[in-house]
């Protein structure tokens, strides 16, 4: 705590889930995530930890499966690609509520797609990714020093409530530098209480089933409908979302992640030209910040969404705002780089059609 | 303040590993500073750039698409890098290496023949110091000092002639009008 | 009267649904058997499969974790890496390691995991219904190779024992069989050593068991013996694959 040091974001994503607790950590490798097992070969070996560099995405979530059965804090992480076979394990560990933690620094897709950061695995993570009714709690950091801090958020909050947590960042978050300071004392994981469920030395107690299924009758609606309960505190309680200038913004940018980034320079533009225009950034992805999103339609006359995908956050925005003003999109996707010129050209262009009178037609 | 540099080269002449240092000795320097590189496939042809931002506020985008300074140290980089430049913006060539001139009027130009001043002091390695020395004198976003300071955190196993060296070519650099 | 046998402590009370003249059975007993003897039950985690031994998380009396169709090795892995104490095992079928799995097993062997994997090998896929297995024989009939296995059409049986032999990580290898009461006992001293080299911490060790399926062949249970004694045996036949030990010596 409290030295600033300058790092790449791979690098302090690594570093803040080991300082968090994290004593495991299986991964493949896979640009632009690669400096993270890297990161973790000798770092979890120096706090006494386990590093495996598995055969493939599959084995490394289900020996995160085994890990985190046992109640200890464990981490995987990939990109896109990798996530997406990753997305077996992670939809076993919501069945079985176990609390992983993993992150997806983002790549241009479908398919191999490219190395650039991008933003189009929203649907995948916010939708909870593999199969069967499910939810993961979803961060997207957008500076080094939230990729080094928010790990210890995701365990507190997947272990609280028993789900999967990830972080969402991307190849540039991945791969920028920036100064960081770690803002938790480093967590000594024998400090923490095992949980009543981990798997382990059984003598002298009942036994312990880590399992995803239930055949019997109407039994796995009744444990799904428990855990749909906890989701729903989660969206009660956990949403967050950070606002720039929005008290009197004509116009909202809603953006996360680098995109958010980027969206403060043209937001920084538009104020210089005189421009009210203002920032909403989900922190949360799962939850969405609906309630504060909402809050913000009430006073501004339009919302612009900002996303390097084809459009994919833009319908929770449009859910929160349920039609109460216009919604636009400004998209670059497949790991184009998104700039603040261009952004701040949108803003121009809404503003100018607006001030003419003009419908503002959505998308 | 505020500069937001895209340095440009081969791989091998320190192009990453500039971005890095100029990054440090803002950070250094309490400035707020991002460093973001060319990477993976797009480094496997032998070239390699980096955006850094140094500035009084927060950083916003990490990548520099319109950069108020362009460091480049090879021919190619040129032409890719010079029409990028803000207008009224600094290009800061490396004249050992290139021999095009800019195409363009509304920006200012310094020549820096860095392999000659890394050469003349012995080590061919130090060349892109000579190029950050005019960097921080032309915009004076950075000291000498701050730089030279940032030296041994980035180039941790450098013995210390080796770091004065440096300092050397930084100072060079920056004597360049 | 005097109780000449009982249940083992490390398999619980639950009914088990197995077909009759299943082999699952009598290797759930041995297993158990081997870990009371040993004297792990505290500390025994065992993985169950997908397939038809999916619910042996409810028969065996020890903490345990059913996972994804395969992954057993790796779910091993994850517990003994956290749970060094533990003695870990991956109760799997055939389909299921040597299928969709093979990657996790041949891995897990290669980096010398200290688990034990308990192979049933019965030649067909039993939960989904007889299905064409990686150890179906040529010529043998399933639903998905109604006209019997052709090599042209479906490749070769894999031989499991043989090709993790060709592992150093690999420490303890033998295949045995189920389907006379001789080879049972047999079965049960492959399984006590493959534990025992585990307890040894000495790497990897696997057991792969010859099982009968008289359901999904679909034939009787006595045909079935037969079918191992005539048909498998001579495709996958018995023995020590490997065994640090007898090496040392």
């Amino acid at each position: 705590m409290g030295e600033k040091l300058l790092m790449k974001g791979n690098e302090a994503l690594a570093e803040g889930a080991v300082r968090a607790g994290c004593r495991f950590f299986a991964g493949y490798p896979i640009t632009p995530q690669n400096e993270v097992p890297e990161y973790m070969s000798w770092r979890l070996s120096e706090a006494g930890g386990t590093f495996i560099q598995a055969e493939s995405e599959v084995a490394a979530i289900n020996m995160l499966y085994g890990a985190a059965a046992t109640g200890t804090r464990t981490m995987t992480s990939s990109s896109s690609p990798g996530i997406s076979l990753k997305q077996e394990g992670v939809s076993y560990c919501a069945g079985a509520d176990l609390p992983i933690f993993f992150a997806n620094v983002v790549r241009g897709g479908p398919g191999l797609g490219n190395i650039s950061g991008s933003q189009g695995d929203y649907f995948q993570s916010t939708r909870g990714g593999g199969h069967g009714d499910y939810r993961v709690f979803v961060m997207a950091p957008n500076s080094v020093e939230e990729m080094g801090n928010f790990p210890l958020k995701c365990y507190e909050t997947a272990e609280k409530y028993r789900v999967p947590a990830m972080i969402l960042a991307d190849g540039i978050l991945g791969q920028m530098m920036e100064p960081i300071e770690f803002k938790f004392e480093a967590i000594d994981p024998k400090q923490l209480k095992a949980p009543d469920w981990a798997l382990g030395v059984n003598e002298g107690r009942p036994k312990r089933i880590v399992r995803s299924y239930d055949l019997r009758e109407g039994a796995l609606e009744h444990l799904t409908l428990s855990r749909a309960k906890r989701y729903k505190e989660i969206e009660d309680k956990e949403a967050l979302c950070e606002e720039k200038m929005t008290e009197d913004a004509d116009l909202i940018l809603v953006a996360y992640g680098t995109a958010s980034r980027v969206c403060q320079a043209a937001l920084k533009m538009a104020r210089e030209s005189g421009l009210k225009v203002g920032l909403a950034r989900p922190i949360t992805l799962w939850p969405f910040p609906k309630k504060k999103l909402s809050e913000l339609s009430a006073r501004a006359k339009s919302l612009l969404v900002v996303e390097m995908s084809l459009g994919q956050m833009i319908e929770d925005v449009k859910l929160a705002v349920e039609c109460r003003l216009s919604v636009h999109l400004h998209a670059r996707c497949s790991g184009a780089v998104l700039t603040g010129e261009e952004v701040f050209q949108a803003v121009q262009g809404l503003l100018k059609k607006s001030k003419k009178g003009e419908a503002l037609c959505s998308r | 303040m505020h500069q937001g540099v895209r340095i440009s080269g081969f791989g091998g002449q320190g192009i990453i590993s500039s971005g890095i240092l100029l990054a440090y000795s803002g950070m250094l320097d309490g400035k707020h500073v991002s460093f973001f590189p060319s990477y993976g496939a797009e480094m496997r042809g032998g070239t390699a750039n980096c955006s850094v931002v140094i500035s009084s506020e927060d950083v916003t985008s990490p990548i520099v698409s319109e950069p108020d300074t362009v460091i480049v140290m090879n021919e190619p980089s040129l032409a890719k890098f010079e029409p990028l430049l803000k207008p009224g913006g600094l290009l800061i060539i490396n004249s050992s290496l290139v021999n095009t001139k800019p195409k363009r009027t509304d920006i200012r130009t310094v020549c820096v023949p860095c392999n000659k001043i890394a050469e003349e002091l012995g080590s061919a390695k130090i060349a892109n110091m000579a190029a950050l020395g005019a960097f921080a004198a032309q915009t004076q976003a950075l000291s000498i000092e701050a730089i030279a300071k940032a030296l041994p955190k980035v180039f941790k196993r450098a013995k210390p002639e080796i770091l004065e060296l440096n300092v050397k070519a930084l100072k060079r650099g920056a004597e360049i009008n | 009267m005097q109780q000449v046998n009982k249940k083992p402590k490390s398999l619980t009370e639950a009914r088990m649904h197995y077909c009759p003249g299943c082999g699952h059975g009598i290797a759930h007993r041995l297993v158990a058997e081997c870990i009371d003897e040993l004297g792990v039950q505290g500390r025994a985690v065992g993985v169950a499969p997908v397939g038809c031994s999916v619910f042996a998380d409810d028969y065996f009396n020890c903490d345990m974790i059913q996972g994804p169709h395969g992954r057993g090795p790796a779910i091993a892995t994850g517990i003994k890496r956290c749970r060094p104490q533990c003695v870990v095992f991956s109760y799997q079928g055939d389909g299921d390691l040597a299928s969709i799995g093979m990657a996790e097993t041949i891995h897990s062997a290669a980096r010398s995991e200290n688990i034990t994997l308990v192979f049933i090998n019965n030649s067909i896929y039993g939960m989904t219904g007889g299905q064409m297995a990686p150890t179906t024989l040529l010529g043998q009939k399933s639903t998905t190779s109604p006209k019997g296995r052709d090599a042209a059409v479906n490749g070769y049986p894999i031989r499991v024992c043989e090709l993790l032999s060709q592992l150093e990580g690999a420490r303890y290898l033998e295949r045995t069989s189920v389907h006379s009461a001789a080879h049972v006992i047999k079965t049960k001293k492959a399984l006590k050593k493959a534990f025992q080299c585990q307890l040894d911490n000495k790497g990897f060790s696997m057991v792969e068991v010859l099982s009968m399926c008289p359901t999904n062949l679909g034939i009787t249970p006595k045909e079935c013996v037969k079918f191992i004694a005539e048909k498998m045996l001579p495709q996958y036949p018995l023995g020590v694959y490997k065994d640090l030990d007898a090496k040392k010596g």
